[in-house]
């Protein structure tokens, strides 16, 4: 076996894993404080990564741009949860999909009415270079993806376990009734879990869409089945596993395309398996723990 | 001083009334106990109080009308309530628990007050890094009296915070309330099946027959009353 | 229901079939080819109604269920030469089949988790289709023979798409008797008793297993038919991810517009859905994505303002003319708020 050709394919799928785990990481985050699978995940991100591409288009330079339309999908994460989600929270799983579909078909459809069907082009933030390490291809691209990983992750970590509001955030998640009882507003922490969860989106989108080819409507729909198997892997309310997660179902993914011709062309079969198999087999996933059964 | 009069207090859940109209008054730095049987709506009434459920008639505490305002908003009024069942935030560490009970203040006396329920409750302090799912039932009993304490209560609810303890314990448990009131002056309201345990830390004491007070006076009268020795004591 | 009920219903009924045959030989080409869609639709939708609606299980995957149906006739005629009326007790058992197999791992993936599996379904079904059908060019684009009219039926069909709506309007008759039949009887009240309490209705003697498995399959036959019947209106078969996921959604959109867990729901919710999409297409040509937009925020408001959609708040309102004392509260199947535990 060719080594470097391996390596190669595995770093091209931590790179891919990279976006899959922020998107994972949102859906934890949603699925965490408001116990729901987020199926508007892809398309919220979507909208976002729109936005940054209009900013950028209208004279933005693209890092700012997308600190913007970061900030932005923060606040528009907290008035969706407020407006939209609030009023069918611990409805049946039926109202549930019904609301975040309408979303995900409202979002993608207005993105495009906004913004037009045309595809778009996104400037990187990451030069365009190619690193050769002993033989394997090494994209600035996917180095840049993991340090944001990286920097995401301990964020995250330093709000959730060093703040007073990631405290809150997780009290809310374990128990919300003794959470109001000692004065927490669990609304406003359900906002502020969509608010971050949104955020995460348009980060991953806005700097998943360079890699790829360019920004259409469909670009987030693969990804989000993806993100979803990542997260299923991991567990729905780990974090970490949505991280190792993800990464896992990149590489997976990568190596299943080099080395297993007749799947190929069958991009979602993996993903899609691992979603099956995961909630068919240990429906908590590799971290996650064991009451998910509640939806 | 009264800290907390409830007048006529009407609720339930839905259609299901649950309160028919109860009157009773809680004073300052006073242990006041609750009695009734199962189902009698002592749950109910706490729940009411704290804002987790809504209700009608007039709830007053330290001069400002209660009734309609939220658990929080509640909560920041400087009422503390141990719910039934403890409410524990299982994935979070005993620590955390106890961090969380001290949400909404702002001084910087937290890590003291941390210290001092350690103190008084050793076995917090042994597992306070673990899960506090992880913990007995007794030990979850401890820890929500203490996160509750966290929050520098001046009324505290306590639902049943007997329920699981071994009587050994539950004899502790009291010891311990009663010292609580004596020491901070916290007001109680305690919910108690051990109505012997209870009626010998309170002052005065109220029994409520399916949503409606029936017979209230001093503890020390209502451990002599024939009917609430037949029905509440077993005697 | 009781004669008194029942003959004005029938009565309706062939009313309304009467209606439906006329259509075609007043209106032209665009229009029936627009009827012959509601019409599949509304087939597709009253199987995923019998599925999400009378049983509870949701399913996000209908569109994969849909383009198989699709594909397996538009091969079979192109390939194989067969009649389209040939394909279609294939495209039944086949889906009946397929849907079987997701029924059983649904026995044990439930609520979100479900949907989740079928929203995979049906982004997966698109790459299965690129992998193993080769269609016009290469692409996945499978094109039928033209169906013509026979000249027996020249009389009342002489154009062939006249025809062909006649043969997706008796199709669709027939699956709607079916569904009806089924939601009326022993096997309806089982899905409904399964919906509500599945321990309650295990306790009853009713087969779990049995109901739920038996759900999917007959679910997803009745959206395989349906694609068979559109790609006998447009003459071809094809998938893509957009698609695929996208018609998954427009049938919820159509149970939840039409009201969920009623027989005609999903027919109201169908012949509307195809019409709005297409009046909006015509009043605002350049914005062709604004009826998906207008349908997403329609799903969400229908949740909120009358979550028993449309036939239900009909219902409703019928019952309170009747008897203006006692107004009725909307309950549509999984609106009332379930307790999480
Ligand atoms: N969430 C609820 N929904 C509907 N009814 C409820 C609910 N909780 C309690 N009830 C009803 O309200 C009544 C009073 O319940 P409550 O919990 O206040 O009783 P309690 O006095 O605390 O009893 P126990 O000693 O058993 O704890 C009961 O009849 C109960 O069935
Ligand atoms: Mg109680």
């Amino acid at each position: 076996m060719n080594v470097s050709l391996f390596l190669t394919q595995f770093m091209n799928g931590i790179g891919a894993g990279v976006i899959y785990a922020s998107l994972a990481l949102a859906l934890v985050l949603i699925f965490r404080t408001t116990g729901l699978l987020n199926f508007a995940q892809g398309e919220m991100a979507l909208f976002s990564t729109y936005v940054t591409w209009w900013l950028w288009d209208g004279g933005v330079p693209i890092l700012p741009a997308i600190l913007l339309s970061v900030s932005l999908s923060f606040v528009g994460g907290a008035v969706i949860e407020r407006v939209v989600i609030r009023p069918v929270e611990s409805s049946s799983p039926l109202i549930v999909v019904i609301v975040t579909l309408g979303m995900f078909l409202a979002l993608n459809a207005l993105t495009q009415v906004i913004f037009g069907t045309d595809a778009k082009q996104l400037a990187s933030v990451f030069p365009q270079r190619v690193f050769d390490v002993g033989g394997v291809r090494l994209t600035a691209q996917t180095i840049g993806l993991v340090a944001v990983l990286v920097l995401e992750c301990v964020l995250l970590w330093l709000i959730f376990q060093r703040t007073k509001a990631g405290l809150a955030l997780r009290a809310v998640a374990a128990n919300p009734t003794s959470s109001r009882l000692v004065g927490i507003n669990v609304g406003r922490m359900l906002m502020l879990g969509w608010a971050l969860a949104a955020a995460l989106g348009a980060l991953a989108g806005s700097l998943v869409v360079p890699a790829t080819e360019a920004l259409t409507a469909s670009s987030m729909q693969a990804i989000l089945v993806f993100a979803f198997a990542g997260a299923a892997l991991g567990g729905f309310d780990s974090p970490l596993g949505a991280v190792v997660g993800g990464l896992v179902v990149g590489v997976a993914n990568s190596l299943t395309i080099e080395y297993l011709e007749p799947l190929r062309d069958v991009e979602l079969l993996v993903p899609f398996g691992i979603i099956l198999g995961v909630l068919l087999v240990r429906p908590a996933g590799l971290f996650g723990t064991q009451r998910v059964e509640r939806v | 001083m009264t800290l907390l009069e409830v007048r006529d207090l009407r609720g339930g859940y839905g259609p299901v009334r649950v309160l028919q109209g109860l009157t009773f008054t809680v004073d300052d730095g006073e242990i006041v106990v609750l009695l009734g049987a199962n189902g009698a709506g002592k749950t109910t009434t706490l729940r009411a109080l704290s804002g987790l459920i809504g209700a009608q008639g007039s709830v007053r505490y330290d001069g400002v009308d209660l009734l309609g305002r939220r658990a929080e908003a509640v909560a920041r009024r400087g009422i503390g309530h141990v719910p039934e069942g403890r409410g524990t935030m299982a994935e979070l560490t005993v620590e955390e628990n106890l961090r969380v009970g001290a949400y909404l203040r702002r001084d910087r006396d937290v890590a003291s007050d941390l210290e001092r329920w350690y103190t008084l409750f050793p076995r917090l302090k042994e597992r306070r890094d673990q899960p506090a799912g992880t913990l007995s039932g007794g030990e979850q009993q401890m820890l929500a009296i203490a996160r509750a304490l966290m929050g520098r209560p001046r009324l505290l609810l306590l639902d049943e915070p007997s329920m699981g303890l071994a009587p050994i314990i539950t004899q502790g448990l009291f010891r311990t309330l009663a010292d609580l009131n004596a020491d901070l002056g916290v007001a109680m309201l305690v919910v108690e099946q051990n109505a012997m345990l209870a009626l010998g830390i309170a002052r005065r004491a109220y029994v409520l027959e399916t949503g409606r007070i029936v017979t209230s006076g001093p503890a020390a009268e209502l451990r002599e009353d024939e009917r609430v020795r037949k029905a509440y004591l077993g005697m | 229901m009781s004669a008194r009920r029942a003959l004005p219903a029938a009565g309706i009924g062939i009313a309304l079939l009467v209606l439906l045959a006329w259509l075609p030989q007043y209106y032209g080409s665009t229009q029936t080819a627009l009827f012959a869609r509601a019409l599949a639709f509304a087939v597709a939708a009253l199987g995923l109604n019998l599925l999400t609606g009378y049983n509870g299980q949701v399913s996000i995957g209908h569109g994969a269920f849909f383009g198989f149906g699709a594909y397996t006739t538009a091969i079979l005629m192109k390939d194989h030469d067969w009649a389209f009326l040939a394909t279609l007790p294939v495209v039944a058992v086949g889906g009946l089949a397929v849907g079987a197999a997701v029924g059983f791992p649904a026995l044990r993936v439930k609520g979100l988790y479900l949907a989740l599996v079928t929203l995979g379904l049906a982004a997966l079904f698109p790459d299965l289709v690129t992998r193993f059908v080769r269609g016009t060019g290469g692409t996945t684009l499978v094109q039928i023979p033209k169906v013509t009219s026979p000249s027996w039926a020249t009389r009342f069909a002489p154009a062939d798409d006249q025809w062909r709506y006649y043969l997706v309007l008796a199709v669709a008759v027939v699956m709607l008797l079916v569904a009806w039949n089924l939601v009326r009887g022993r096997f309806g009240r089982a899905l409904i008793a399964v919906r509500e309490h599945e321990a309650a209705a295990a306790t009853v003697g009713i087969d779990l297993a049995r109901v739920k498995v038996s759900a999917f399959a007959i679910s997803a036959a009745f959206a395989a038919v349906a694609g068979s019947l559109l790609t006998l209106t447009t003459g071809l078969a094809n998938a893509d991810r957009v698609g695929t996921f996208q018609l998954s959604i427009d049938f919820l959109v159509i149970i939840v517009i039409g009201g969920i867990g009623t027989v005609v729901g999903p027919v109201v919710g169908a012949w509307l859905f195809v019409f709005l999409e297409d009046w909006t297409k015509q009043v605002f040509p350049d914005t062709p994505l604004l009826s998906p937009a207008i349908f997403g925020i329609a799903l969400i408001l229908f949740v909120y303002v009358l979550p028993d959609g449309i036939v239900g708040g009909a219902r409703r309102l019928l019952a309170r003319l009747r008897r203006p004392a006692a107004p009725t509260p909307p309950t549509a199947p999984g609106t009332r708020p379930a307790v999480r535990t």
